[in-house]
């Protein structure tokens, strides 16, 4: 067998049209913990639904052909997944580590609670995105709705274009970076000064995230302190 | 949680099967509502002179017949019965407000789901599918509809509780949320005159449409006049006559996906349902922005 046509077959191919949900996320399931299988996965005809590649615990790449549901790639550790097409509500959430790529719009509450690893949304995410984030990096190409970054806790959330309301509302240690206009801040989040090292900080962003954009242009916003108890002896644990 | 759907045909293809594809998107939104579902189809209009009445009776021997014959009798004209399940279409030669009064007046027992030139409302208990097959959906055709499908929070699970609700002539509305001053607003609405059958909070939402109309807003204001006077989470479909609008209230809680093609446009509380339409891969899809009303209406598109 040629090298090519060996790496083809490497790429399993599932069709949510004739396979359960379940049946496929059980599929990749089964790889956590580096166990032999496919590392390389296509999914046809996501058609809308719910939780498809959730809970993924290995170093594999998914590909999904189509509009996703609620919760895809949620709970996400150290796979990649790319959708090609829209999230709905709640992409990434509570991801620990790896990729989750965008090329369409994203609904609510996009990479909510996460706590590491990088979700890439290319087009716009609507209200809440990065909600309670805790350490995952979120950059959108686009633009992001209300109360986006509320009780963010730390990681960084770099939009392209502009924020809705209430950006980063009841805030902690996150930081926020918006090259366009920000509808209002929320409760404690003010703008803060960008240094070179945030510069650097939303550059390097920016190229994990294959976005061209300047990130000299960008603002810099985060918490004020005033809404929670903030211990300078403690900076070096946020 | 809920459900929404409602499609728009912009080609004579949907418009043909308009029934096949709401009963598919209806029953793709069953796990958000499967205590009761419903829809508004409007679809063949009453002649001039003419109007369309929808009425639900709860005693599945209804007569059907003899309702006609007395309805003959009062306005000289009343076409066949058209029977579907619980629920009948009566096409009456009278003002559509005479028709609706002499029913309330003569037959207490019989409600108006509906009532003017082309809606007709059918609502019913149990699951999506079970409505879809019961209320033979697949057979209509129409230009446009609305779907409901319920999970009950504010009141009990009734055929009078389940969405659509009329807010007036041609006039509908369906809802995903919960208000939370509706016992005020339907206490205010009844001193204005609206009249109300439940104690469900979307009837308070109808009802203050239908007030807000009937005083002369036009439909994007009654909307609008919702984002002050309503205290809660939604979203809104509204259908009218020629088209049918949406709204989101100002947090936006509770979901919504809109799309469009050249053949059709969409909406759904969820992608799974806009999925099964023709095109769908293809449609240009978009969430709704909060506090926006959309809509879309036959001489515009």
């Amino acid at each position: 067998m040629a090298v090519a046509e060996r790496e083809h077959a490497a790429v399993e191919v599932v069709d949510l049209g004739t396979t359960s949900l379940r049946e496929l996320n059980q599929r990749l399931h089964d790889l956590a913990g580096g166990a032999p299988g496919p590392r390389h996965f296509r999914i046809l005809n996501p058609s809308g639904a719910h939780a498809v590649a959730c809970g993924l615990d290995a170093e594999i790449g998914v590909e999904i052909e189509g509009h996703v549901g609620y919760y895809c790639a949620g709970m996400n550790q150290l796979a990649t997944v790319r959708v090609h097409g829209n999230a709905s509500t709640g992409i990434a959430e509570n991801m620990m580590s790896g990729r989750v790529l965008v090329d369409g719009n994203v609904s609510q509450s996009a990479g909510a609670t996460g706590r590491g690893g990088l979700l890439v949304v290319r087009g716009n995410a609507s209200s809440r995105c990065g909600i309670s984030m805790k350490g995952i990096d979120i950059v959108v190409g686009g633009s992001v709705g209300h109360m986006s970054a509320f009780m963010a806790q730390t990681g960084c959330l770099v939009v392209c274009g502009d924020s809705g309301e209430a950006l980063g509302d009841s805030i902690y240690e996150a930081r926020l970076y918006v090259r366009g206009s920000v509808a209002s801040l929320g409760a404690d989040c003010i703008e803060k000064e960008l240094r070179d090292e945030h510069v650097e900080q939303v550059r390097g962003l920016l190229e994990a995230a294959a976005i061209d954009a300047d990130p000299s242009e960008f603002r810099r916003y985060g918490s004020a302190r005033q809404l929670y108890t903030f211990k300078v002896d403690n900076a070096a644990a946020y | 949680m809920c459900g929404i759907v409602g499609l728009f045909a912009k080609s004579p293809e949907i418009e043909e099967r308009l029934g096949v594809h709401l009963a598919a998107m209806l029953v793709q939104m069953s796990s958000r509502g499967p205590d009761s579902a419903g829809v508004a189809v409007y679809r063949d209009r009453a002649p001039s002179g003419s109007s369309k009445l929808t009425l639900y009776s709860a005693d599945p021997h209804e007569r059907w017949g003899a309702v006609r014959d007395e309805l003959c009798d009062a306005f000289g004209m009343c076409a066949e019965p058209s029977v579907r399940a619980s629920h009948a279409v009566l096409v009456v030669a009278a003002e559509a407000a005479d028709a609706e009064t002499w029913v309330r007046e003569h037959r207490p027992d019989l409600r108006v789901m509906s009532v003017g030139e082309v809606i007709e409302i059918y609502k019913e208990t149990g699951l999506p599918e079970e409505f879809a097959r019961a209320f033979r959906l697949e057979d209509f055709r129409g230009t446009h509809a609305l779907g409901h499908t319920r999970m009950a929070t504010e009141s009990r699970v009734t055929t009078e509780g389940s969405h659509p609700f009329s807010t007036g002539l041609d006039l509908c509305l369906v809802h995903n949320g919960s208000l939370s001053n509706h016992n005020r607003l339907r206490q205010n609405l009844r001193r204005e005159g609206i009249e109300f059958q439940t104690d469900n909070d979307t009837e308070v939402a109808a009802g203050y449409l239908a007030w807000r109309l009937r005083e002369g807003a036009s439909l994007e204001e009654a909307l609008e006049g919702c984002l002050d006077d309503l205290d809660g989470f939604y979203t809104f479909a509204v259908g009218t006559a020629d088209g049918f609008a949406v709204l989101r209230d100002p947090i936006a809680c509770k979901p919504a996906v809109l799309a469009e093609t050249d053949e059709w446009v969409a909406m759904s509380s969820e992608w799974r349902s806009i999925a099964m339409l023709p095109g769908a891969a293809d449609a240009r899809a978009w969430e709704p922005e909060p506090g926006v009303v959309y809509a879309w209406e036959k001489a515009l598109v």
